[in-house]
């Protein structure tokens, strides 16, 4: 067949096709419903009714492939291609489920923590390990806080939570506790991140941070408690500690589940690996920037105050640490049988 | 008379097949380091534009002013490139100026988990310096992969260019003596068509002399196909135009 033949006679098919797939879903609904309306918009004789995607790219792939065959003019093939793509892409660029979120917390998270317990406690114990080591070390050797915060820093710190202050943290005043907010969230929210992201580099980075931060953690409570700052100190750590702590173990988990991918793939490729663990490690991220993110909400708007007595400050952090460890222990039980990642199909 | 010019495949392309289970074998061209750093860059002042507009506004309203910055600064590293390829179909407007796109593996437009992958390893791909471990992987693997498309099974490429028709018809004035049997008297595969108007759209970035020199290489191929069978000789300096000619006739503007 010529060319020319072949292209006048399909060429109103891919005119078809290729409006067809620039409509929106919404103007697809308001077609289907009232087709009048839409008539002034939307020539009718283009837009085709959506069932028939998968019939009319089959068409076109088929088109393509008689083109590329035939060695029809290089244009035409391009014409073709570009048209497949779009089809393909419609037709298997299927959306992920964004409603989801709701699901994801009611049981999806902390199935997935549940799940990979093994990096969950790996994680807690590069984490917690040096940071009370150094805590208890720090009561014996008071000097050692030196080794890892230097004394400048550890001057500033100790004055943030002498006992005299009105308010607790860094130097402010309560119109301050929206500034700290932000402050806390780009701060804290992107170690997480980073934590995570080093995870790539064989997990090297992702346990770098988690001792780092242990340590330099542990050395600070240390030295507090040590020079007798206990209840400022101790009273402004309560309420958030169990969402930050929970986040950094989290994000440092999702690390490690990165290293470990590439470390030990199994039967694919490292890379391979790595993409194939992607959604439930992603998973993991969402929790971990999700806790620090509440944990900086507590931080900036509750612990910094003075106004709650101390015993309240204790209460409330217990009862979020009891919350915590309770919703990654129990909750989402009931339905194990729902997959962890749903795709659902949409429409273009 | 071969035609190995143009007849052999190519060693070096940056051309990635996806096969479908239609049988069709999408193309996709993946982009280089260079149209994508651009593209980064340019993301980055409009970042760095909106952060200067939001601070000299946000800078009244004191310190929530101050900390609501913070919060959108954070929000501009993070989430400005992960929002903008999930709803706008895998192109920041920095890719969409540079005509790139960011696409699953399989040729499906990126979604979240991806999109979110491949951009907190940005952290990791922007290490030691300015995208070090970044530009290392893309140089490693054959579809210029940093760390991030690495890990999240994604893509970058370049898509139907808006200006590279507009580009060919600047660069070819219309050849005077258009001949319009010349298409048909040569039976010119796929790749060879390509060639020929992939020549004729870079005609204008060359010299003439060098257009004629590259040109020189392909005559002998082009002048093989002729129907009659007799090597029809080109003068040489005209050997360009020759080819231009060719792809005008290739390019359907009769």
């Amino acid at each position: 067949m010529k060319q020319e033949k072949f292209e006048s006679q399909y060429l109103a098919r891919w005119d078809q096709f290729e409006r067809g797939m620039t409509l929106t879903p919404k103007q697809r609904r308001t077609l289907k419903t009232d087709g009048s309306k839409t008539a002034k918009t939307i020539d009718a004789t283009l837009a085709w009714p959506l069932e028939q995607l998968p019939q009319r790219y089959r068409e076109v792939c088929h088109h393509l492939a008689l083109a590329r065959d035939r060695h029809y003019s290089s244009t035409l093939v391009e014409r073709l291609e570009r048209l497949v793509l779009t089809g393909h892409q419609a037709l298997y660029g299927a959306q992920e489920l964004s409603g989801g979120v709701g699901r994801f917390l009611r049981g999806g998270l902390p199935r997935l923590v549940r799940a990979h317990s093994g990096y969950m406690f790996a994680s807690a114990l590069l984490f917690f390990g040096p940071l009370i080591a150094c805590i208890i070390a720090i009561q014996y050797f008071p000097d050692f806080a030196y080794l890892i915060v230097s004394p400048d820093q550890m001057a500033e710190v100790q004055q943030m939570y002498a006992p005299g202050n009105a308010r607790l943290g860094l130097q402010r005043d309560a119109s301050n506790d929206f500034l700290m907010f932000g402050f806390y969230v780009a701060n804290n929210v992107r170690i997480d991140f980073q934590c995570f992201a080093s995870g790539l580099l064989f997990g090297v980075g992702a346990i770098f941070f988690l001792l780092f931060n242990g340590l330099s953690i542990g050395a600070i409570a240390g030295h507090l408690t040590h020079v007798g700052y206990i209840e400022t100190f101790w009273g402004f750590v309560a309420g958030h500690s169990a969402f930050e702590l929970t986040g950094v173990v989290l994000s440092g988990a999702a690390g490690l589940m990165l290293g470990m991918a590439l470390i030990a793939p199994g039967r694919q490729t490292r890379f391979a690996a790595v993409k194939s663990r992607m959604p439930e490690i992603i998973g993991v991220v969402y929790g971990a920037a999700l806790l620090t993110f509440l944990a900086a909400f507590i931080e900036a708007f509750w612990s910094a105050s003075r106004v709650p007595p101390v015993q309240v400050k204790y209460a409330v952090g217990i009862a979020l640490w009891v919350i915590t460890l309770a919703y990654f222990i129990f909750v989402g039980r009931g339905d194990s049988a729902t997959a962890v990642n749903t795709r659902a199909d949409r429409a273009p | 008379m071969t035609n190995h010019v143009l007849k052999k495949s190519p060693l070096l392309d940056t051309l990635r097949t996806v096969p479908t289970p239609e049988g069709i074998e999408l193309s996709l061209k993946v982009a280089g380091p260079m149209p994508r750093a651009r593209a980064w860059a340019f993301d980055l002042l409009i970042r760095m534009a909106i952060l200067l507009v939001l601070g000299l506004v946000l800078g009244a309203l004191g310190k929530v002013g101050f900390g609501l910055m913070t919060l959108i600064a954070f929000a501009m590293e993070w989430a400005y490139p992960v929002l903008f390829e999930v709803f706008r179909q895998g192109q920041t407007p920095g890719k969409r100026a540079c005509d790139l796109r960011v696409l699953h593996e399989d040729g499906t437009p990126v979604q979240w988990r991806a999109s979110v992958a491949r951009n907190l390893i940005r952290a990791v791909d922007f290490l030691p310096v300015v995208y070090g471990f970044g530009l290392i992987a893309m140089l490693m693997n054959r579809d210029f992969k940093r760390l991030g498309d690495l890990a999240a099974g994604t893509i970058v490429v370049h898509t139907e260019s808006r200006r590279v028709a507009k580009r060919m018809t600047a660069a070819l004035p219309l050849a005077t003596s258009l001949d319009s049997n010349l298409a048909a008297q040569m039976a010119l595969t796929l790749t060879e068509q390509r060639a020929v108007i992939d020549f004729a759209e870079r005609r204008a970035t060359w010299s003439t002399e060098r257009a004629n020199e590259l040109a020189a290489y392909a005559t002998p191929a082009l002048a093989a196909f002729n129907s009659k069978n007799e090597v029809v000789d080109t003068d040489p300096a005209d050997a360009a135009n020759h080819i231009v000619q060719l792809a005008h006739v290739l390019a359907g503007r009769r």
